[in-house]
């Protein structure tokens, strides 16, 4: 027993070890990071539309992370933006940095359609303004009516993507996702990011 | 100086200091003196030299040639139906897991080409559904199957019966219940949001209690062992069964990570999940396997147990290898690809006990499935685990990150390795606890051609769409959509692999479940790929 006991603790140890250099030591590196001033909290209806994002799985194809252009020059070249540092991540809980590109980085998508119609119609069908999309449609986040109410966010559908007759709606759901990704918007000047042109002191 | 590379000095200082005095303290108490005695601790006494295998030739059976030795033989099929109830319980259910796994995995795979199948139902979009394939078979498939092989193996491995094995049925059943939950969480909408932690917190509360509730056999039986010396395989299990744990509660801590510094946390857990957990599981099976089927110890045990400290101590960190170029720390990122580089030590160290074990017996993998599918499993190890190093370097990895490579590499890892590895066990196993042997060996030959085909043409398109995929998003010249255009045939060749993997399981289980239901043969003789001579008539 003493030996099994040796080998389960000195894993348990080891384990420990890598905790402390990859979960602590970021942990307190990153809290300490500050926060750049233009970065503004989501609102309520962000917030909501982020956990639509979260809840459909968005995070699976679209990073949120731009990489350093002397690192991957394509991500700056294709108009998604300057680095990203810790502090643009403040407000995001849970964290959406994404693993893969089968659709492009969204770090910046508010800046690139700022449109809210664009974003909805997008969602309805992407192959609606990009031919040969292949993200899926959305049509569970629309309803279908014969009039529109007031109020009703109309989305105009161009044929053939749209239905015969009536008209096509956002539902709080998709509003407030097309809402989230208007708020993507990191333009400002990242603070503690380092001066490209001069060498790190 | 930054207060961080001061420590990150003070550390590096620390720990180098404790290892000499580590290994001094070793050589001192003659700690490498163990050498080939507990290589031979998986034979019974006068075994060595005789292959334990479903597939054996039936003449070979070694059933002891004094009565002592037939006595041992007798103890270890005491052991192994002590452990009949435990096993069968995580194993079934493990199977009926890789079924709904795959079928999820097969409708993601045809929804990345067919953007408009199944789109009309919130619970079938692809953002659901990709998820509920990557919870079902890790969690579901790998986890319980493992857990289920594991199981079987310690009783064997400490020579005694398996103490408490009614906590392990118990826990099974709190572990399928977090399952059950956790993806219905999922298609509901419900997720946590991270890759690999998607099970809403709550919920895994369950499978901290149904893994904790094996750990108690684990100790009981320990406590009970009756040999001298434990075989490498018992350290792997033991540290696996250890690590899950304490993993997978302080990745779920709700609330205590946000932004960036829960990616890390988010990477550094899920790549434990393959390093701590499913790796040492699947080389602890094949270290018991292969030199089990063989009849020939491993050739170097020393080498083992270098192979498990170091993997221990490298696998741990490697997980910031996932955010190389993010919005992370750089002493981070580093620290992790050099952890990753230096993962080739116990990869080699464990590829030269592994093949090293085979050489000269390699006309054994045409006729003994069990040996087939661990000893392809264990080279697949080998390979996607160097595969893995070289993909941490900066230069490799800015091409490959962000990219279906990536996924390429993922499956050859928990599937051509371990999955492979674990269906092996599953053919050898099924026989001891049942006492009947598999009905029919085309299904078993069905089943390997079936997943291998699938696993090589999944991993070939990807791996090749992913690297052209990952050179086009550098340069900006090419426009985004000619980039997604150009991946399609590799994502069409995809489905074409999964399809073929899924028929694979499907044979699997059905040849499975006929096992589960005793209309296996009570035949003595065995299932083997080819026909023996005097098999012939059949």
């Amino acid at each position: 027993m003493k030996r099994a006991l040796a080998i389960m603790v000195g894993a348990a140890l080891i384990l420990l070890l890598a905790t402390l250099t990859l979960v602590v030591m970021p942990y307190l590196q990153m809290s300490a990071e500050q926060v750049p001033a233009d970065l503004e909290p989501y609102t309520e209806q962000q917030q909501r539309g982020r956990q639509v994002y979260i809840a459909n799985g968005c995070v699976y194809c679209h990073s949120q992370q731009p990489r350093d252009p002397g690192f991957a020059p394509g991500d700056k070249d294709r108009g998604w933006g300057r680095p990203s540092v810790p502090g643009d991540y403040a407000y995001d809980q849970p964290h959406l940095l994404g693993t893969m590109r089968t659709g492009p980085d969204l770090f910046n998508i508010g800046a690139r359609q700022p449109s809210i119609d664009w974003q909805l119609m997008h969602l309805y069908n992407p192959r609606a303004i990009i031919k040969g999309s292949i993200m899926p449609s959305y049509p569970f986040l629309f309803r279908h009516v014969d009039e529109p109410e007031e109020g009703d966010k109309v989305v105009n559908v161009p044929p053939p993507y749209g239905p015969e007759s009536g008209k096509i709606v956002a539902t709080d759901d998709a509003l407030a996702l097309a809402e989230y990704m208007l708020a993507l918007d990191h333009t400002y000047p990242a603070p503690t990011l380092p001066k490209t042109d001069k060498p790190e002191e | 100086m930054t207060p961080t590379i001061a420590i990150l000095l003070i550390i590096t200082f620390v720990l180098s200091t404790v290892g000499l005095l580590l290994l001094i303290w070793s050589i001192a108490n003659n700690q490498f003196s163990h050498g080939q005695a507990a290589a031979r601790t998986i034979f019974t006494p006068g075994e060595e030299g005789h292959s334990e295998d479903p597939a054996r030739p039936d003449d070979q059976t070694f059933t002891g040639d004094n009565h002592e030795q037939a006595a041992a033989i007798k103890a270890r099929w005491t052991a192994d139906q002590s452990s009949r109830a435990a096993v069968l319980t995580w194993i079934s259910s493990s199977v009926f897991w890789l079924l709904l796994g795959s079928l999820f995995g097969l409708m993601s795979s045809l929804k990345m080409h067919l953007p408009e199948f199944l789109v009309a139902s919130e619970f079938l979009t692809f953002g659901r559904v990709r998820p509920v394939h990557l919870n079902a078979v890790t969690y579901g498939w790998a986890s319980m199957a493992g857990i289920g092989v594991a199981l079987f193996l310690i009783p064997r491995l400490f020579k005694t019966s398996l103490v408490g094995g009614t906590y392990a049925v118990l826990g099974s059943v709190i572990w399928n219940i977090g399952l059950i939950l956790g993806l219905g969480a999922i298609t509901l909408g419900l997720s946590d949001g991270e890759e690999w932690l998607e099970f809403p917190w709550q919920i895994d509360l369950l499978f901290v209690a149904g893994g904790a509730l094996c750990a108690i056999p684990l100790l009981l039986t320990a406590a009970n062992r009756k040999v001298e010396h434990l075989y490498v395989t018992s350290w792997y299990l033991m540290a696996a069964l250890v690590w899950f744990p304490i993993l997978f509660l302080i990745a779920n801590l709700p609330f205590v990570f946000p932004g960036a510094s829960g990616a890390t946390v988010n990477w550094w857990f899920a790549h434990n999940v393959l390093g701590l957990w499913v790796t040492p599981i699947g080389i602890g099976i094949a270290y018991y396997m292969i030199p089990k089927i063989l009849g020939k110890p491993i050739i170097s045990y020393q080498l083992s147990l270098i192979g498990f400290w170091s993997l221990a101590l490298f696998y741990s960190q490697v997980g910031i290898h996932h955010l190389v170029g993010g919005p992370v720390p750089t002493w981070l990122v580093t620290l992790s690809i050099v952890h990753s580089v230096m993962m080739s030590v116990p990869v080699i160290t464990v590829a030269i006990n592994h093949h090293g074990t085979m050489v000269g017996n390699f006309g054994r993998l045409k006729d003994s499935p069990t040996l087939r599918f661990v000893w392809i499993g264990a080279l697949m190890y080998t390979v996607s685990s160097l595969q893995g190093s070289m993909e941490a370097l900066r230069s490799v990895n800015v091409i490959t990150h962000f990219t279906h490579y990536t996924v390429g590499h993922a499956h050859l890892g928990m599937y051509a390795f371990l999955s492979f590895i674990l269906f092996g066990a599953v053919y050898f196993i099924m026989p001891r606890l049942t006492n009947l042997e598999w009905p029919w060996r085309k299904l078993i030959s069905l089943h390997f051609w079936l997943v291998s085909a699938g696993i090589l043409i999944y991993v070939v398109a990807l791996t090749v769409g992913g690297w052209k995929q990952g050179l086009a998003l550098l340069d900006a010249e090419m426009p985004f959509m000619d980039i997604v255009r150009m991946t399609l045939p590799a994502l069409q060749a995809r489905t074409v692999g999964g399809a073929l993997m899924t028929l694979g399981h499907v044979v699997f289980a059905f040849h499975f479940i006929v096992m589960l239901l005793h209309r296996g043969k009570a035949s003595d003789q065995p299932t083997l790929f080819r026909p023996a001579a005097k098999e012939a008539s059949q």
